[in-house]
């Protein structure tokens, strides 16, 4: 044990100092780089906020280890992502069904029948070899608005809308050090739905000298460039909400956010659940453990 | 060990029990995810029940369609096949129990029981064989119901075994009648 | 895998078929009776934490390839099918993802281990060899899966890796197509690199027990770096060790499943959740966390040839370790300068990590080429030369005298340090 102790503070030690070079090193890198980065802004049109601002920590119903979501919630973020986000936008891994799943938006049986018949779902072919339109079933996909992405981009100004099933978990601002070791410790996952309420809620009109590319919506909350192809989706009081939750962009985005990252990670609930036991299992196991380990080799110098 | 045995034996014992037993438990739950991925996925439980239009079944005409992946034969009897399958005493049955998914486990396999109810030419039933799971040929055998080809297994117009080495009436599948001439199995 | 064996089974089956097949024997004078050194420390629970590794990412990825589809059409919705629909498909996926990452912190830390405590030097130069063999086969195997999900980064991964071997002079393009199967990475590459990853982890497994055997011939080292004299030196590896090592994994296992349920996708790429598109390459390309030394390494050298060169020369340098250090004495606790070394060079594998998955542009490159001079500088120059010059402390007379202090030894003559049976 003495061994072990003595190990980990030197473990410890060598952490700090590999901290300590990379941070060095990475003094030097953000010197050297200033010009460099600035070399790159130019290339994308001279914008003082690209590098983009970083999405802000939101609090989430979803986040920490006691995290659920939270049903009415992911109900009113489908009523968003339905009224406007399915215009453009398709969800092809996600199933009507699961808008049922307990740990989602936990709709009836009932509720979820008729929400998926709202949607015309291509089938077939039949008898005659024709494909056909009906009513959706649970078991379907969410159908695609667009038949592939060709007919998606050439409807919307030659940038296809992504697909929405992913989005959550796809996009990730880096978090840069200390930020990614602390992010460990707090567990941190909640990066995409951060994003995507920062996005939704940071089209601003562009500060004096800069240009937008025709088609272009100026964003300093996008990514990949200071400006994204899609028109600012949401206004206040756009949806009509039932339970009387505000109607405000901010609101709605929070909704949606929520509602994208069940779509993404639909069985967080039972992950964080299930964790939870097992870790705590762990620990009995390991405390048992480290008394049999002690009891055995009580009287034995090592 | 034999010198740390004259310490406190009980306490030890019972320490070494509890953690083997906490580990086995741990082993346990760990290999239930393991068999539990080979079970029927949460996509093919949700198979959507399948439609088909029976306007165009002229009398002693069969459709199969295929249901959860297996053939399901939806045959307009003639009226010499439904005499025949009412006039089989349930005493000559191998198997009395009519195997309907639409009535209770436990009804005998009468042809009113295996036929649709109220539409006694139309007959519903999952073509699979129920010895070995072979495709019996329709209209075929000494009953003119179906035979199967690979080990002579023997039904009779209701799909019931008569003769041979199926154990089992073959099994109808839960379906209704959306119009009369539409039905939705499944 | 150990000489001599003391099992003698009294149940009359049991004794016909040991008279037949030995196995029994072989499992008693390996994990039951084998003398370890009594003074391990839990750095050496490494060893039995990496077996478990092995075996667990071996049954979860068998269990996924019954999920599976590798198709480059298929192969990302099948992925996202055994995530949502199969039954705890989740939990499985995220096992076998983290657990790749679980192995390699586990084998970094078994190699750190070896190269501290000088496990490498004679007789165990053939041990070390084969454990870098496994080194090597495990980064075949992790970078091989990363590209199974068919997502954006597995996709480039794979293009930017595969196009390594296109620096080889007159036949790297060959190579390049004929790794491929095609003109790009594509269904073909998807299918050949499935087929090397379910192979792979049993030849590991096949070199794992060459690993396991050539240990057993001079045993364990130990933090003294002095060799077993006598029985007192020893425990047998029942209970004795068979407890430490579990108590190890299981403070290990906290740790995995802290990844598992928690954080899933911290060690992974959020691009990998789009699917592969090959027109259209990410951003900022990085590769699996396990690989970004020598990724930086590779980066670092302005020529195409040469920062492949170095890449494969940072490993290549490893196998060679036997026999650049000129030391006598094995452990790093009594040899005071190279202790010193020991932690620089910790810390320089670690900046390049970091600088790994740092873009590649200004102070970043610098700092990547100082690092890398001194990765090779300290595998060529400080470890020849610190044997000719380097003072070791004195060494304790037997493993029993630094537990137990000089002249204790005989106190403890009757421990139980002796083989025996229960």
């Amino acid at each position: 044990m003495k061994t072990l102790t003595k190990s980990i503070a030197r473990l410890t030690f060598a952490l700090s100092l590999g901290v300590a070079t990379a941070t060095l090193a990475g003094g030097i890198a953000s010197a050297a780089e200033e010009p460099a980065a600035g070399g790159h802004a130019a290339a994308e049109g001279e914008t003082p906020h690209y590098p983009m601002i970083k999405p802000t920590l939101e609090s989430w119903s979803f986040a920490g280890v006691f995290g659920r979501f939270d049903t009415a919630q992911l109900q009113r973020g489908y009523q968003v992502y339905k009224e406007v986000c399915s215009n453009c936008h398709s969800m092809h891994l996600v199933s009507f069904r699961n808008l049922a799943d307990e740990g989602g938006p936990h709709f009836s049986e009932e509720q979820v029948k008729t929400l998926a018949a709202t949607f015309q779902v291509q089938d077939g072919p039949n008898d005659a070899g024709d494909m056909f339109e009906r009513p959706g079933r649970p078991s379907d996909r969410f159908p695609s608005p667009f038949p592939n992405p060709q007919a998606a981009a050439a409807a919307n100004n030659g940038k296809a809308p992504p697909d929405l099933s992913l989005m959550a978990k796809a996009r990730a601002v880096e978090r840069g050090f200390p930020w990614f070791i602390l992010d460990f410790f707090t567990q941190y996952e909640e990066g995409g739905p951060d994003y995507i309420h920062g996005l939704l809620t940071g089209y601003t009109d562009p500060p004096a000298g800069v240009t937008v590319p025709p088609g272009g919506h100026y964003n300093p909350h996008f990514i990949s460039g200071p400006s994204l192809a899609m028109p600012p989706p949401l206004s206040d009081g756009q949806v009509t909400y039932t339970d009387g939750t505000p109607e405000t962009v901010d609101q709605y985005s929070r909704d949606v956010s929520a509602f994208l990252m069940w779509a993404a990670e639909p069985h967080l609930d039972a992950r964080k659940r299930t964790g939870f036991q097992v870790i705590l299992f762990l620990i009995v196991f390991a405390g048992l453990l480290y008394y049999t380990k002690k009891k055995i080799w009580a009287n034995i110098a090592h | 060990m034999a010198q740390s045995a004259a310490v406190e034996p009980t306490r030890r014992d019972f320490l070494y029990i509890a953690t083997g037993a906490v580990g086995a438990v741990g082993l346990a739950a760990v290999v239930w995810p393991f068999i539990d991925q080979m079970n029927p996925d949460a996509s093919a439980l949700a198979l959507a029940s399948t439609e088909v239009d029976i306007g165009s079944i002229q009398t002693g005409e069969s459709v199969t369609v295929k249901w959860r992946g297996k053939p399901v034969v939806i045959r307009n009897r003639t009226a010499e096949e439904v005499s025949a399958a009412k006039d089989a005493p349930l005493s000559e049955l191998k198997d009395p129990i009519a195997r309907n998914g639409n009535l209770p486990a436990d009804a005998p396999a009468t042809d009113a029981n295996r036929a649709a109810t109220g539409k006694e030419n139309w007959f519903v039933m999952v073509n699979v064989c129920t010895h070995l799971g072979c495709i019996p040929l329709g209209q075929q055998g000494e009953y003119s119901g179906w035979f199967c080809p690979c080990h002579g297994s023997v039904y009779d117009t209701a799909g019931r075994i008569r003769k041979g080495p199926a154990p089992e009436n073959m099994a109808i599948p839960v379906y209704s009648f959306l119009s009369d001439t539409k039905i939705k199995i499944g | 895998m150990a000489g001599h064996s003391t099992y003698n089974p009294q149940n009359p089956l049991l004794k016909w078929f040991e008279a037949r097949l030995p196995i029994g024997g072989l499992i008693h004078s390996s994990f039951i009776v084998f003398p370890n050194p009594r003074n391990l420390n839990y750095w050496w629970t490494f060893g039995g934490i990496l077996a478990f590794m092995l075996v667990a990412q071996i049954a979860t990825g068998v269990v996924l390839v019954m999920h599976y589809t590798p198709h480059a059409s298929l192969a990302f919705n099948s992925v996202e099918g055994i995530m949502r629909d199969v039954n705890y498909g989740w939990l499985l996926r995220y096992l076998h993802a983290n657990g790749a990452s679980m192995f390699f912190i586990a084998v970094y830390i078994h190699i750190f281990r070896g190269l501290y405590y000088g496990s490498y030097k004679n007789p165990r130069e053939v041990l070390w060899v084969l454990g870098m063999i496994i080194f090597l086969l495990m980064m075949a195997t992790g970078f091989m899966g990363y590209v199974l999900p068919w997502g954006q980064m597995s996709f480039w991964g794979a293009t930017v890796i595969t196009n390594l071997f296109s620096a080889i002079p007159l036949v790297g393009e060959k190579i390049v197509i004929w790794l491929w199967g095609g003109f790009s990475v594509d269904n073909a590459t998807l299918n050949r690199f499935f087929s090397l990853h379910y192979l792979l982890p049993f030849m590991i497994a096949g070199v794992v027990i060459l690993h396991i055997w050539a240990l057993h011939i001079p045993g364990s080292n130990n933090p003294t770096g002095v060799s077993v004299k006598d029985k007192q030196d020893t425990l047998p590896f029942h209970p004795y060790f068979t407890v430490k090592d579990a108590f190890g994994l299981v403070c290990f296992l906290i740790l995995y499943c802290w990844f598992v349920f928690y954080l899933p996708n911290y060690m992974g790429h959020a691009d990998n959740y789009i699917e592969a598109n090959p027109l259209v390459t990410p951003a900022h390309i990085v590769p699996e966390w396990y690989f970004l030394p020598f990724y930086a390494i590779l980066r670092s050298i302005p020529s195409k040839l040469g920062g492949v060169i170095c890449m494969f020369g940072a490993i290549a340098v490893l196998f060679a370790v036997p026999w650049l250090d000129t030391s006598k004495v094995r452990s790093a606790n009594f040899r005071p300068l190279y202790r010193q070394f020991f932690w620089i060079f910790v810390a320089v594998a670690i900046g390049l990590g970091y600088l790994g998955s740092a873009p590649p542009e200004g102070g970043y490159v610098i700092a990547s080429r100082i690092l890398t001079v001194y990765y090779f500088f300290h595998f060529l120059v400080i470890l020849p030369l610190l044997g000719l010059f380097e003072k070791p402390l004195p060494l304790p007379a037997s493993i029993t005298e630094s537990v137990l202090g000089k002249g204790a030894a005989a106190v403890t003559a009757g421990a139980p340090s002796a083989p025996q049976t229960k």
